[in-house]
C-alpha cells in the first residue's frame, strides 16, 4: 500500500498541486484522473521521487519514501515499476534488451533464467518473437506493451503507469487497460495509473482520485463516479454524449 | 542581462556543472557494468572518428608545410626548416587544440543530442526510477572513454599530419626527404609531447563532461535537444581556448 500525506509541489509561484492526500491499495488498480493540467503527472512524479514534493511524505508499506536517506530510496525504487507516456524504450537496445535492463542491473541472475523471465513477460503481454526488433520498429501499443512487460520483469511489488492509453487507438487502449488490471491482481501489486480517459476510468477504476487545479476533490471507486454529487467530477465525467445519456437514463 | 545578473547566472551555471560532476561518483553501479559501457563508448567516440581525424590531419599537415614553404622565402634559411616548424605546430597545437575543436564539433555534440534525446523521451526518467543513478550510469563511462581515447586521436592525428606533410613537400619538391626528416629531427624537444598529452587528456575531460552537463539537463523538446547541441559545442571550444591558454601559461 503506498499512502501520501499533505503532497504539495510548486515550480516558482506556481502551485501544481496543494496539500493532497490519500491512500493506493494492495490489489487493486488506483487511478488519478482530471483533465490535463490539475498536476496528475506531477503528483505521480513526486510520489515515484521523480520530483521531490515541497512539503508533505509519501510512505512505501509504512516506509517514509520522502525522507529516507539515498540507499534506502534506492531499495524501495528496485521494487518499483513504471510505464511511461511514450514507453521510455532506450533507442539503443533490442526489445529483449531493454525488458532484461532491469534484471542485468539489479540482480545477479544467470543469463538463461533472464532470456525465460523475459520470454515470460513478453508472453504475458502478448507480444512473442519480437525479441531481436529495435523499437524503431514496432508500433506505439506494442512499444506499451514492451514497457509493461519491462516495468513487472523484476516482480516489482508497486506498479506506475503515467497515461498508458496516450496516443493509441480505443481499441488497444482497452486491451492495455486490462493487461494492467489483471497483472496488478495476478501479482497483487499497488498499482496506480494516472490518466484522463474515461473508458479506463470506468474499466479499471477500482479505486479514483480526482484531482481538480491542484486539489484533491474526491475519492471513490468507478460506481459511484457516475453520482458524486462534485459538480467539477461531473462536468469531467460526462463530457461526451455517451456518458451524458447514461446521466440522462 | 545586466553585469551582475551575468555573473550570478555563470556562477550558478558552473555551480551546477561541479554538483552534476560531483553526482557521477555516488550510488555507482558495479565495475563490470561501467567496463562494458566504457568499451561501448570507446568504439563510439574513438575508432568511429579515426578516420574523420586521419583525414583533417593529413590535410592539416600538408597545408601547413606548403603555407610554411610559401613564407620561408630566404635563401638563408635552410628548407629543413619547413619541417621543423610543421613538428612544432603540429605538436604544440594542431593537433591537440584544433583538432580539440572538431572533436567537440563531432563528439560533443553527439554526446550531448543523445543525452538530450534521452532526457526528453523519459529514458533518463526510466533509469532513475529503477533506482539506477542516471547521471552516473550514461556519463562517466563517455568521460573515461573519451579520456582514454582522445589522447590516442591526438597521436594519429600528429603522426597523419607529419607524413602529410611529407607527401607535399616531397612530392611537389618543396624539399628533399632527408630535410624533412632532419627537420622533424632538429632540435627536438621531448617535454613538447609531454604537453600535448596533458592538454589532451584536458580537453578530452571537458569536452565529455561540458557536453554530456548541457544533453542531461535538457528540457522541453527537439528543439530545445539542438539548443543543447549547440550550447555544448560552443561552451566546450570556449572552454578549450581557456584551458589552452591556462596549460600554456603554465607549462611552458
Amino acid at each position: 500500500m503506498i499512502k501520501i500525506n499533505n503532497i504539495s509541489k510548486s515550480f516558482g509561484d506556481k502551485t501544481i498541486i496543494e496539500a493532497i492526500t490519500g491512500g493506493f491499495e494492495k490489489g487493486k488498480t488506483n487511478l488519478i484522473i482530471g483533465a490535463s493540467g490539475t498536476g496528475k503527472s506531477v503528483l505521480l512524479k513526486c510520489i515515484v521521487g521523480l520530483l521531490v514534493p515541497d512539503t508533505g511524505n509519501v510512505f512505501y508499506d509504512l516506509r517514509n519514501f520522502t525522507e529516507t536517506d539515498k540507499e534506502m530510496r534506492s531499495e524501495i525504487r528496485r521494487e518499483i515499476g513504471m510505464l511511461f507516456q511514450g514507453g521510455a524504450l532506450f533507442d539503443s537496445k533490442t526489445v529483449e534488451e531493454n525488458i532484461m535492463f532491469p534484471l542485468n542491473i539489479l540482480t545477479t541472475m544467470p543469463a538463461s533464467e533472464k532470456i525465460e523471465r523475459v520470454n515470460f513477460c513478453l508472453n504475458r503481454v502478448g507480444l512473442e518473437g519480437v525479441n531481436k526488433k529495435m523499437p524503431s520498429e514496432i508500433s506505439g501499443g506494442m512499444k506499451k506493451r514492451v514497457g509493461i512487460a519491462r516495468a513487472i520483469v523484476n516482480n516489482p511489488n508497486y506498479l506506475f503507469c503515467d497515461e498508458p492509453n496516450s496516443g493509441l487507438d480505443p481499441q488497444t487502449s482497452i486491451v492495455i487497460d486490462e493487461l494492467i488490471m489483471e497483472i496488478t491482481h495476478e501479482f497483487n501489486i499497488t498499482t496506480i495509473v494516472v490518466t484522463h480517459d474515461m473508458n479506463s476510468v470506468m474499466g479499471i477504476g477500482e479505486q479514483i482520485m480526482f484531482l481538480y487545479k491542484g486539489h484533491k476533490l474526491w475519492d471513490g471507486t468507478n460506481k459511484d463516479i457516475t453520482h458524486s454529487g462534485v459538480k467539477e467530477l461531473d462536468d469531467f465525467v460526462f463530457t461526451n454524449k455517451i456518458m451524458k445519456s447514461l446521466k440522462t437514463n | 542581462m545586466s553585469n551582475i545578473a551575468l555573473e550570478v547566472y555563470c556562477m550558478k551555471g558552473f555551480g551546477k556543472y561541479i554538483i552534476f560532476l560531483g553526482s557521477l561518483f555516488v550510488r555507482r553501479e558495479t565495475f563490470k557494468t561501467y567496463y562494458t559501457l566504457t568499451l561501448e563508448e570507446c568504439v563510439q567516440i574513438g575508432v568511429k572518428s579515426i578516420l574523420l581525424f586521419v583525414l583533417v590531419s593529413t590535410f592539416m599537415g600538408a597545408v601547413t608545410t606548403l603555407q610554411t614553404g610559401a613564407n620561408l622565402v630566404s635563401p638563408f634559411v635552410p628548407r629543413f626548416i619547413i619541417s621543423n616548424v610543421v613538428r612544432e605546430m603540429t605538436i604544440l597545437e594542431l593537433a591537440p587544440t584544433i583538432m580539440a575543436i572538431i572533436y567537440a564539433g563531432k563528439v560533443g555534440s553527439s554526446m550531448s543530442g543523445g543525452l538530450g534525446t534521452m532526457r526528453i523521451t523519459e529514458q533518463i526518467d526510466a533509469l532513475e526510477v529503477m533506482g539506477i543513478n542516471a547521471a552516473s550510469y550514461l556519463v562517466l563511462p563517455k568521460i573515461v572513454a573519451s579520456i582514454l581515447m582522445y589522447p590516442l586521436l591526438v597521436i594519429i592525428s600528429g603522426i597523419c599530419a607529419l607524413f602529410g606533410g611529407y607527401l607535399v613537400g616531397t612530392l611537389t619538391g618543396l624539399l628533399t626527404p632527408t630535410e624533412y626528416i632532419y627537420g622533424i629531427r632538429y632540435s627536438f624537444n621531448e617535454f613538447f609531447i609531454t604537453f600535448a598529452m596533458v592538454k589532451s587528456f584536458v580537453f578530452a575531460f571537458l569536452i565529455a563532461s561540458i557536453s554530456s552537463f548541457k544533453g542531461y539537463y535538457t528540457h522541453g523538446g527537439a528543439l530545445e535537444v539542438g539548443i543543447a547541441s549547440t550550447q555544448a559545442v560552443t561552451t566546450s571550444i570556449i572552454a578549450i581556448l581557456l584551458a589552452d591558454y591556462f596549460l600554456a601559461y603554465l607549462m611552458l
